[in-house]
């Protein structure tokens, strides 16, 4: 993936004959070309040689029959150089038959160089801890901070120069797409634009990180990363309701969770000695895995798989490394045995649950759930409040007798509706204002009834009589009303009957043996779970498997972290995942890089790391490594504070640079690394759908809760799912739901939404740091004519013509400015014109397609059909520009 | 409808960069592919195109095409433990007795070749003599998901390319009006419903290799590619009248950013736009003969059919489409197996020998590789209660049959072998990887050749494990 970075490096070094640096100039080479028989996997290395390390006994200089691997500063010598440049075919490195690449003319000279200047050996860049290092820079002039000093000293190296910074429509239209997915609003361009304070940059940044927009957006990345979806991904693929976690993701980017907590959680949240909610729901990252369901594999073989998922996504999302390559062998680029794997698997096997999902039978399964999981109890991620009652008593042992209760409680008014559960083992009679209302001899049979029309405003009282039989018993009961609730607890008095009435003793909270839950402590509907971690009392042993096949059992693996890299810190005897996440947050080299890293490729459309997911050995090196690391070292230093990393980067004048550039600085850098230009990418499938909304003014912002249907061509599902999948056809919903943004889509593993998966939007099957960006037919047709989008286009069409007062030129420019931000040149404004005229004219003279284009537009009857048509097409024509797709 | 002199494909555009300025340009992820990989041929073609016609749910090769007619004295017998020999077995027949079932379906000797076929097949043994059938094919996995996804990606993990998706990459397109990897699941299937599987987008996937590359899943009802047409009441010429202002305003754009990418959005638009009468063309049969629609059967006539699929297929190899895939489900014969196994043969066979034939009298078999598989076999044992005339059978991933014909493969050939039970190879096996291997060889690539670098390995679509061509099916 780094032969461009290479080279570009390499002629760098050539030009400046500057001094060799193994970790950017040789390692890449050695990586690609030798690794595979002379690298980290033993079993695999010929020669007894590795070129990944100079010392040792298979290391590089060492000596073997009198011949040097490398003799450092001695080319005749180094036979790794003398099989580098022979012509004989059969000894020539690498090997003709291994196919992989030759050495060519630069990459041989930067060897030679090397060897002769002393072979110097580095340890990987990637595993040392980053550290700040100024840059040099000539030009004092550029710049307002260290990120701009970095590139500027590389530009510098490579006779380029920044550009200037880009026009204020430009800068907020970015910001706005780039912290919140979504566009700015015309009054919001005017508000920037008229602004002239200097910090009326700085204050714009600060309202969009503040929008709770910013969380979404920030989300819909991570949502990539995890693998997040909304069924099962294997076999019938079947619904798994995983929307908490997102919830959970988005509020703690809101709220501005610091990135190690954000780490710890979702790798070990369960583990707090207390859990709150959202570390236990954050614990669901342990969830995101492909399942199956039960009757098909064998139950080792999905424990196995779903393990191997699990640490693949710690590897992916947290380390940075591909430590999955070490299932079957030992890593054939990084230091990574198979052992080291599974030490790794040891932490993620001890799973207290089951390896496939159940059967269809009970409640879970069409709620898309799998034990365990904890009901919700907090508004603020959707869920309707649980409110547990208690079983009372008037002492603490229950005995045979009888018992009386009493509640007083005030209402504000009297309500419309309240509904009484209550149960008794083993019979009750229960009074409201001294009316007779409920009584029960079945414990198992709860009375529930509305019983609004005995309450009424201000006091209210419940008398209840109550008998038992043997030493098991209590009452239990909830009234709820709109916005009251009522719970037996020890705030009720009891009494003996014609005794004294004393408080009421709480036998056991509802939901206990034997009784269980009896009574529905939240409203079915609404009940929301989140599927959480949880580690099983005894643990599971945890082998190495034997190429990688769960039924080939090798040695015992006690849990641990690579080798190679810092050792794990324990709390108690047995390391645990809590061990595990510190270490990540602690110890790990690469967990803050990777993650700077994803958010700089976020800003500018690839990281300094192009190769996101891959920090090793075969990833790419960075190209500013100082940037890097100082990104690094502040982001730790400032308690890992994401949205100061996003400000700080957003403020930087390297960002702010316009994206404009001639064709030849477009051919020589287009990917834009060298960053002598404002990137300039194609947006992401939610931010292209969410804009088509917004900018139509219908774009709901509701937060959280279950995943949405917005409307999609018929059979795509049918084509896929299996008779008893469940949900097996696609029923869009209606309403709001269909308005909603993208981040809350429902998501199929199978078949993923097309106006999503067509702009390249993973399946979410694996753990993707970085979508690719396509420009296909494909692309095109959906922005031509994807039904929904056409009938918001519709939408803008009225609203235009709504405003009488206007002119077309008018109309053209308002629409223009408000879905590009930029204001219309007259060139431009005289080809929207025309294609407006041709438009009325073709329409005018096809009055049935007129009519149709309505229709297709959702607009039954209208007097000005020509009219709506022909704006709607000009707003359809807008919506295909390059740059309404693309991020300047 | 060209409007630029410089009308430059992005893929076009990157050769001439990577090209011409070589060492000096920073790559973007397209070039780095195309310069990591060994791209275009490597030997002489024999193929141009393949026609795969893939047989979703593990067709049993014990009713259709590996005669063992000593089984039926061993009927109700149990299955030696020798040749099981500690086989993992599914869920559902795990722990229980193994125990003999035969076929019930008569087999009897065809063409000159004097090939073995099934009863069930009458239309496909008429023609053997165009057909190589390999009957020692075996595979890792014993569960539909991972098997598709093995035979579909060479990988069971999702997340790899597809077979379609490395030849759209490997091999230059052949029309630039229509995709060159194009996706037809039947819309239904005769076998009874409660056999079918799962499909999942990621088995025509692009895994690791641009989007671009990805199959064109062809819908059974409405457009048949998505959002093909134009909202209702937009005319072809509306849609012209917007395109011509929406290319002016883009090449506006392109002078003063510089972006080559807006470049390619325009030609990207062109081609959408020809797109929407190259598709509706294809898929217009007004024109096909009689003669030609009753070669593929009565289910012809019927949208999203196999059948109708099978002669979609011969339009779109005639029109360069490269991989054609047609999946169909329904073969997952737990039980029930004679009858169900009976629907699904009407649907297929005389289907696919229709195919042979039209690509044959067209002089396309040549050059058109055709072939017919599923993820995995079915067990000699049967399922369910054993019934001389109604029985089901397992997954059974240690052999199974596939077929192949035209696109320089041997006809009339019967290749590789398996034990007296069907159960496993004793002869020639044939791999998975092996089969893919021999695939991209007769389209002229070496499969070790075409790679493409990722998560730090030099990705191919045989995998890591050995596989070789088999070259003793080439003719």
């Amino acid at each position: 993936m780094n032969r461009f970075l290479i080279l570009i490096f390499a002629l760098i070094t050539c030009v400046h004959a500057k001094e060799i640096n193994f970790n950017q100039d040789i390692r890449p080479i050695l990586s690609d070309r030798c690794f595979h028989c002379h690298g980290p996997d033993k079993h695999d290395r010929k020669k007894k040689l590795r070129l990944d390390i100079a010392e040792g006994d298979d290391g590089a200089y060492r000596v073997r029959r009198g011949k040097h691997g490398i003799l450092p500063g001695d080319l005749e010598k180094s036979t790794v150089w003398q099989r580098i440049i022979t012509d004989d075919e059969d000894d020539i490195m690498p090997p003709i038959d291994s196919h992989k690449k030759p050495l060519n003319d630069k990459e041989k000279a930067l060897i030679k160089q090397w060897i002769e200047e002393g072979a110097k050996y580095e340890d990987f860049w990637a595993f040392v801890p980053a550290k700040k290092v100024q840059p040099k820079v000539s030009n004092k002039n550029w710049g307002n901070g260290e990120i701009d000093q970095y590139i500027l000293s590389i530009l510098e190296k490579n006779q380029h120069s920044p550009s200037e910074e880009a026009d204020k429509r430009t800068l907020i239209r970015r910001l706005s797409f780039d912290l919140t997915g979504l566009p700015p609003t015309r009054e919001e361009i005017k508000q920037f634009l008229s602004d002239s304070s200097d910090k009326a940059y700085e204050n714009l940044v600060d309202r969009l990180i503040a929008k709770p927009q910013y969380g979404e957006h920030m989300t819909k990345y991570w949502l990539d990363l995890v693998r997040f979806a909304d069924t099962n991904g294997r076999h019938h693929d079947h619904y798994r309701d995983m929307t908490p976690y997102r919830d959970w993701v988005i509020k703690s980017f809101n709220e501005n969770l610091p990135y190690d907590d954000f780490i710890r959680y979702q790798v070990a949240g369960d583990l707090y000695e207390k859990p709150t909610q959202d570390q236990l729901v954050a614990s669901g990252f342990n969830r995101l895995h492909l399942i199956i369901d039960k009757g098909t594999a064998p139950p080792e073989e999905s424990l196995t798989r779903n393990v191997i998922d699990r640490v693949t996504a710690v590897g992916t999302a947290f380390m940075g490394l591909t430590v999955q390559c070490a299932v079957c062998h030992d890593h054939k680029y990084d230091p990574i045995t198979q052992k080291d794997f599974f030490s790794l698997y040891a932490f993620f096997n001890n799973f207290d649950g089951g390896a496939e999902t159940g059967g269809r039978k009970g409640g879970d399964f069409k709620k898309g759930l799998q034990k365990p999981y904890i009901y919700l109890k907090d508004e603020s991620v959707g869920a309707a409040a649980e409110i547990n009652p208690y079983w009372i008593w008037k002492q603490a042992k229950v005995k045979t007798e009888k018992a009386n209760f009493k509640k007083l409680f005030k209402l504000k008014s009297k309500p419309k509706k309240a509904l009484l559960q209550a149960t008794c083992d083993n019979d009750f009679s229960l009074k409201i204002n001294g009316q007779q209302v409920a009584h029960s001899k079945e414990w198992h049979k709860p009375v529930k009834k509305d019983v609004a029309s005995y309450l009424k405003e201000g006091e209210n009282e419940i008398i209840v009589e109550a008998g038992n039989v043997g030493g098991l018993g209590g009452f239990i009961m909830l009234l709820r009303g709109e916005n009251f609730h009522v719970i037996s607890d020890d705030s009720w008095l009891a009494q003996t009957p014609g005794a004294d009435w004393h408080s009421a003793v709480q036998l056991h909270p509802h939901g206990v043996d034997p009784w269980k839950s009896v009574i529905e402590t939240v409203p079915e509907d609404n009940r929301r779970a989140a599927m959480i971690m949880k580690e099983r009392k005894d643990i599971r042993p945890a082998h190495i498997l034997l190429r990688g096949e769960y039924d080939k059992l090798g040695e015992v693996v006690e849990r641990n972290t690579p080798g190679f890299l810092p050792p794990l810190k324990k709390q108690g005897d047995i390391a645990s995942r809590m061990d595990l996440a510190n270490w990540l947050v602690n110890d790990h080299p690469l967990t803050a890089r990777i993650a700077v890293n994803r958010f700089w490729q976020q800003l500018f459309g690839v990281g300094l790391v192009k190769t996101s997911e891959d920090f090793g050995a075969q990833g790419e090196v960075p190209s500013h490594p100082k940037l890097l690391d100082y990104l690094t070292v502040s982001f730790e230093e400032s308690s890992w504070d994401v949205k100061a990393l996003m400000k700080k980067i957003v403020l930087s004048k390297t960002y702010r640079q316009s994206s404009k550039a001639s064709q030849e600085e477009f051919k020589s850098d287009a990917e834009n690394r060298l960053l002598a230009r404002g990137s300039r990418f194609r947006m992401d499938s939610e931010m292209i759908r969410d804009q088509i909304l917004f900018n139509s003014g219908l774009l709901s912002n509701k937060m959280y809760g279950r995943s949405v249907k917005p409307a999609q061509p018929d059979g795509l599902w049918k084509a896929v799912t299996m008779p008893y999948s469940y949900p097996k056809t696609y029923t869009a919903d209606t309403g709001e739901a269909t308005r909603r943004r993208s981040v809350y889509t429902f998501w199929k593993r199978g078949m993923p939404p097309p106006q999503m998966s067509i702009m390249n939007a993973p399946e979410r099957e694996a753990c993707i740091a970085r979508r690719e960006r396509t420009n296909t037919p494909l692309q095109a047709l959906l922005l031509m004519n994807e039904p929904e989008f056409f009938k918001m286009q519709g939408l803008l069409a009225q609203k235009l013509l709504a405003d009488t007062q206007l002119s077309d030129s008018e109309r053209i420019q308002k629409i223009y400015e408000q879905l590009t931000s930029q204001l219309l040149s007259e060139y431009r404004e005289k080809i929207l014109l025309d294609l407006l005229n041709t438009l009325k004219a073709k329409y005018k003279k096809m009055p049935k397609e007129a009519k149709e284009t309505c229709l297709s537009l959702g607009i039954n009857s209208a007097s000005n059909e020509v009219d709506l048509a022909s704006w709607a097409m000009l707003v359809n024509t807008l919506y295909s520009l390059d740059t309404m797709k693309t991020r300047e | 409808m060209t409007m630029f002199k410089q009308k430059l494909s992005r893929r076009n555009f990157l050769k001439q960069s990577a090209l011409g300025l070589g060492a000096t340009s920073f790559g973007g992820f397209n070039s780095q592919l195309l310069a990591g990989a060994q791209l275009g041929t490597h030997h002489k073609a024999k193929a141009k195109r393949v026609i795969f016609l893939f047989m979703a749910g593990g067709q049993s090769q014990l009713d259709l095409f590996d005669y063992k007619p000593q089984l039926n004295k061993l009927f109700n017998t149990k299955l030696p433990p020798s040749v099981s020999n500690g086989q993992r077995v599914t869920q559902m027949t795990k722990g229980k007795e193994q125990l003999i079932q035969p076929s019930k379906f008569k087999f009897s000797q065809h063409g000159q070749s004097g090939t073995w076929m099934s009863e069930l097949l009458p239309h496909l043994s008429k023609q053997v003599d165009d057909m190589c059938i390999i009957k020692s094919m075996h595979t890792k996995s014993i569960n539909h998901d991972p098997g598709k996804t093995m035979f579909c990606t060479g990988d069971e993990m999702p997340g790899k390319p597809s077979m379609g998706s490395w030849l759209s990459h490997g091999l230059p397109s052949m029309n630039k009006d229509l995709p060159g990897f194009i996706v037809m699941p039947s819309a239904f299937w005769s076998g009874g419903t409660g056999n079918v599987q799962a499909l999942y987008s990621r088995l025509w996937g692009n895994g690791f290799l641009p989007s671009k590359y990805q199959g064109t899943a062809l819908q059974a009802a409405g457009d048949p590619v998505l959002f093909l047409s134009n909202p209702k009441g937009v005319s072809p010429e509306i849609r012209r009248a917007s395109l011509d202002s929406l290319s002016k305003l883009n090449d506006n754009d392109y002078r003063i950013i510089g972006d080559p990418e807006i470049q390619t959005s325009i030609a990207q638009q062109e081609l959408a736009f020809r797109m929407q009468s190259s598709v509706p063309e294809l898929t217009d049969l007004s024109h096909e003969s009689k003669a030609t629609m009753a070669l593929y059967g009565p289910e012809v006539e019927k949208q999203g059919s196999f059948a109708r699929n099978c002669l979609l297929a011969r339009r779109m190899a005639e029109r360069g489409v490269r991989f054609i895939q047609l999946f169909h489900r329904g073969w997952d014969h737990h039980s029930g197996l004679p009858g169900k196994i009976k629907g699904q043969c009407y649907d297929v066979d005389q289907a696919s020998a229709g195919l042979i034939q039209d690509l044959k009298q067209r002089g396309m078999l040549e050059d058109t590789l055709v072939v017919s598989v599923g993820e995995f076999g079915r067990t000699v044992y049967g399922q369910g209660k054993l019934n001389r005339d109604n029985y089901g059978r397992d997954h059974h991933p240690r052999c199974f049959s596939a077929w192949m014909a035209g696109g320089g493969i041997k006809a009339g050939l019967s290749y590789g072998q398996t034990d007296d039970f069907s159960y496993n190879v004793v002869e020639n096996p044939v791999s998975v990887a092996d089969f893919h291997a021999t695939m991209l060889w007769q389209l002229g690539i070496d499969h070790t050749r075409l790679t493409v670098p990722f998560q730090g390995l030099d990705q191919k679509l045989t995998g890591v494990d050995p596989c070789d061509v088999i070259n003793n099916i080439i003719a």
